[in-house]
């Protein structure tokens, strides 16, 4: 049988410090009509790079130096823009990660929807605009014919990716590029998502490519998994095969499931409370409450986890305990003392003790600062350390994150993202802190590295018995590391307790959607939950 | 030191404007001993050619036009940067101020500089100097302050995309003071369009010292300024003399030096390898 896409040999080089390097080394792909082929591997595994060279594009910056790429018959490399732009968005399309950095937010969805199909001369927008609405209907959002008349900013995250996935579809293209589409999304509306995904690419048998980190995402999806690693294959197979059957060790490394933490006595006296947040309420506008009545403690030597999704008010709590937002009720208590409310009149030791490290360390470390200085900083802050002394707890931090002494000199741009999430761990870690928050901070950085993160984590804790209150949307995370769980959802706490309780039904309604929402790595998970939970709903 | 190891590697275009830089300021500095005549001395005939004796001609009273011109780099150049800096120095503090304190501050410093900004400059600073008199202590104190509410609107802005950032936070809960999260977290980070905007600054400055020499509130004559120099002599481009062109062509040389050193500050600060 002829295949609908052939690439061969595919080299992508990329353009830094004034030559060209290659970034993608020879690369074979091949997809068939109707086929779902899953592309995935860490950030600079070259991913997105393949996913949009098979379109015969590349990023600014990017070109491709040799190799082949037929798609129907038609050669791509080096044709001329006439004949791509006749592939491009008809006939192959392209659906990127953050559909809301995607849309122009002036206009209407439908608008938007109709702009392929309208250009392309296929239809015109009468047309386009009835044809939306089977798409709509397929893709499963709500009020299929209504809904294209709305402007981006009028829909969910979730909706948006998929009207994204229906403007993807407009011109019934025989190819979908799908470029992590459901990573910016919570994992109960990244169900939505990749269900709507699977049903359109079945029902109009349309090829993808789908591209993710997510080896259980892609188990859902794909028919054939290819994993890439800086630009190299590194194994290929079967969906099913691959999963059953690894070949590769670093396949292994991303299927294997972390490991559980041993479950702690946490019958401890009230005495072990290092922190406790009382009865807290808090808004932003002084009106409308973000947060009621919340009660939390975090124990010494342990980790409180703090679970839900975005907008449930996990961050803004952590703004109430560090005091960068005064709460409107309740009190934040450290060993028993009231602290105050308002960041300005803590004292310097009760700021010292608390410590936190941010999502993004990218965001989180002036880029203008040597390490030196970062981590210095707080030392001097803190405890007045200088000259020798201070060097040399520098290097013991930098000993303790695992990170080589010559580090000391460098700015933060010259690291990585792990490196520089270690940093900020390192940076909390000088001012001597009772209690860590850790804001999603394994949330930005790749499967591994996050992972790396993790351990590390759980290391120092072991070794200094500092508490941390750990805020993720990640359930895998929380199931790693944490002693005791929290879950929020629109600023109340839903449930909480020891992990053991948490974890094992029954569940409160919403931890249930929460946990049952988790990909696992078995390819018949999302066909199966959808069942069950049609089930339910015929029940009711 | 560091200075010499960047230098070393700097492209020629940067140094070029070192050299510019450095032309204008010896001129300024060594003017005294390099001029052949006296500053306000008139030595010749008005508008008279270039010639061995007087090596730019003479300008429209008399006056060597060399010897006006090395002069001129004094007034001028001095004049120009210290205004420049007095107002990156106010403009600088009270946005960055305005950014890390919010609220009260900002509102009634930007309010103000807003009244500032509502009057024309021009005009303004005519009526300043008409007031408090005539000096160049007070020109400088005018200029500045004028110039100032251009340059706070900058910071302001800048150092607000700045102070949302995760380790300004993270040195706010740390408990740092307002001065170091201005020093040490803000300001390094809000230096490359600041700098970039002090090229321009600079120029535009002498540009108004002229303007208001013009008006006959500048630099007094016959102090010499080039600014005021073009405008005495502009009379002369109608009977094809060009004299005032030196003046001139002086302004556009350090302009163009000052703003290739900009260009290179601004390469190597954002980090890019040439």
């Amino acid at each position: 049988m002829k295949k609908l896409l052939k690439i061969k040999n595919l080299v992508i080089e990329g353009f830094t410090d004034e030559k060209w390097i290659e970034i993608v080394h020879g690369i074979d792909l091949t997809l068939e009509r109707g086929e779902v082929l899953g592309l995935i591997g860490e950030s600079g595994a070259g991913k997105s790079t393949i996913g949009m060279a098979s379109m015969g594009y590349t990023r600014q910056g990017c070109r491709i130096a040799s190799g082949s790429i037929v798609f129907d018959g038609t050669e791509l490399v080096g044709a001329t823009s006439q004949v791509k732009k006749t592939v491009r968005g008809r006939r192959i399309a392209y659906v990127a990660q953050s559909a809301a950095a995607s849309f122009n937010p002036a206009h209407r969805l439908i608008k938007q929807y109709a702009e392929a199909p309208v250009k392309h001369g296929l239809m015109s927008f009468a047309e386009a605009a009835e044809n939306a609405v089977e798409i709509y209907e397929n893709l499963l959002l709500p009020d299929p014919e209504k809904i294209g008349y709305r402007y981006p900013h009028q829909v969910s995250g979730g909706q948006l990716q998929r009207a994204m996935v229906a403007m993807a579809m407009a011109c019934r293209p025989d190819i979908i590029v799908f470029d992590e589409p459901t990573t910016a999304l919570d994992v109960t509306t990244q169900i939505e998502v990749l269900a709507a995904i699977k049903n359109i690419t079945r029902k109009y048998n349309t090829a993808a490519i789908y591209i993710t980190h997510d080896l259980a995402v892609v188990a859902q999806l794909a028919d054939r998994i290819m994993v890439l690693r800086y630009g190299d294959l590194v194994e290929e197979n079967n969906a099913r095969d691959m999963l059953a059957d690894p070949k590769e060790e670093y396949t292994r490394r991303l299927l294997s499931v972390r490991t559980l933490r041993e479950d702690k006595d946490l019958s401890a006296s009230e005495k072990d409370v290092i922190l406790e947040a009382k009865n807290i309420s808090a808004s932003y506008t002084g009106k409308e409450t973000v947060l009621e009545d919340i009660d939390l403690k975090v124990r010494r030597g342990r980790t409180v986890a703090l679970v839900g999704e975005s907008g449930s008010g996990k961050s803004t709590l952590a703004r109430v305990i560090t005091g960068l937002l005064p709460p409107l009720t309740g009190k934040v208590l450290y060993r028993n003392q009231e602290l105050p409310p308002a960041l300005k009149s803590r004292t310097r030791e009760s700021l010292r003790i608390m410590q936190m490290i941010y999502q993004m360390p990218d965001t989180a470390l002036n880029p203008r600062q040597k390490i030196r200085k970062i981590i210095g900083r707080p030392l001097s802050f803190y405890f007045g350390m200088r000259g020798k002394a201070c060097e040399d707890r520098i290097l013991e931090l930098l000993d303790m994150i695992e990170l080589p002494d010559h580090y000391i000199e460098r700015l933060p741009t010259e690291l990585s993202g792990g490196e520089k999430q270690r940093i900020c761990i390192a940076r909390a870690l000088a001012a001597n802190p009772e209690v860590i928050i850790c804001d999603e901070v394994t949330s930005a950085l790749d499967q591994l590295v996050a992972e790396g993160i993790l351990e590390l984590l759980q290391n120092l804790q072991n070794k200094l018995q500092v508490s941390y209150l750990f805020i993720t949307h990640d359930l895998a995370t929380v199931k790693a590391i944490s002693d005791e769980i929290v879950v929020m959802l629109q600023g109340r706490i839903v449930e909480q307790g020891v992990k053991k309780e948490i974890l094992t039904p029954p569940h409160h309604e919403y931890t249930e959607l929460l946990l049952s929402s988790v990909p696992e790595m078995d390819p018949d998970w999302l066909d199966n939950l959808l069942k069950e939970r049609r089930n339910n709903l015929a029940k009711v | 030191m560091a200075f010499f190891k960047l230098l070393r590697k700097s492209p020629i275009i940067a140094r070029i404007g070192l050299v510019m830089i450095l032309l204008n300021i010896a001129a300024a500095i060594l003017a005294p001993v390099i001029a052949p005549y006296g500053e306000t001395e008139v030595v010749g005939d008005v508008w008279m050619p270039m010639s061995s004796e007087h090596l730019l001609g003479t300008d429209h009273i008399g006056r060597d036009m060399f010897t006006r011109l090395l002069f001129g780099a004094r007034n001028t150049i001095a004049i120009a940067f210290v205004i420049t800096m007095c107002s990156f120095a106010v403009g600088i503090s009270c946005g960055f101020f305005a950014a890390t304190l919010g609220g009260w501050t900002d509102l009634i410093i930007s309010r103000l500089v807003d009244i500032l900004m509502a009057i024309p400059v021009l005009i303004f600073a005519l009526v300043m100097l008409a007031i408090v008199g005539n000096s160049i202590p007070k020109l400088i104190v005018v200029i500045a302050l004028l110039d100032s509410t251009r340059v706070y609107r900058l910071s302001r802005a800048v150092a607000m995309d700045i102070e949302v950032m995760e380790y300004v936070e993270a040195a706010r809960l740390r408990g740092e003071g307002t001065w170091w999260l201005m020093r040490h977290e803000i300001l390094p980070n809000a230096l490359p369009p600041l700098v970039a905007e002090f090229g321009l600054r600079f120029c535009f400055v002498f540009l108004f010292i002229a303007a208001l020499s013009f008006l006959g509130l500048g630099i007094q004559p016959p102090t010499a300024d080039w600014g005021g120099m073009v405008r005495e002599n502009s009379g002369a481009i109608t009977f094809g003399i060009f004299t005032p062109l030196w003046p001139a062509g002086a302004i556009a040389f350090l302009t163009v030096g000052v703003n290739f050193i900009v260009d290179w500050f601004l390469h190597v600060a954002s980090g890019l390898k040439d």
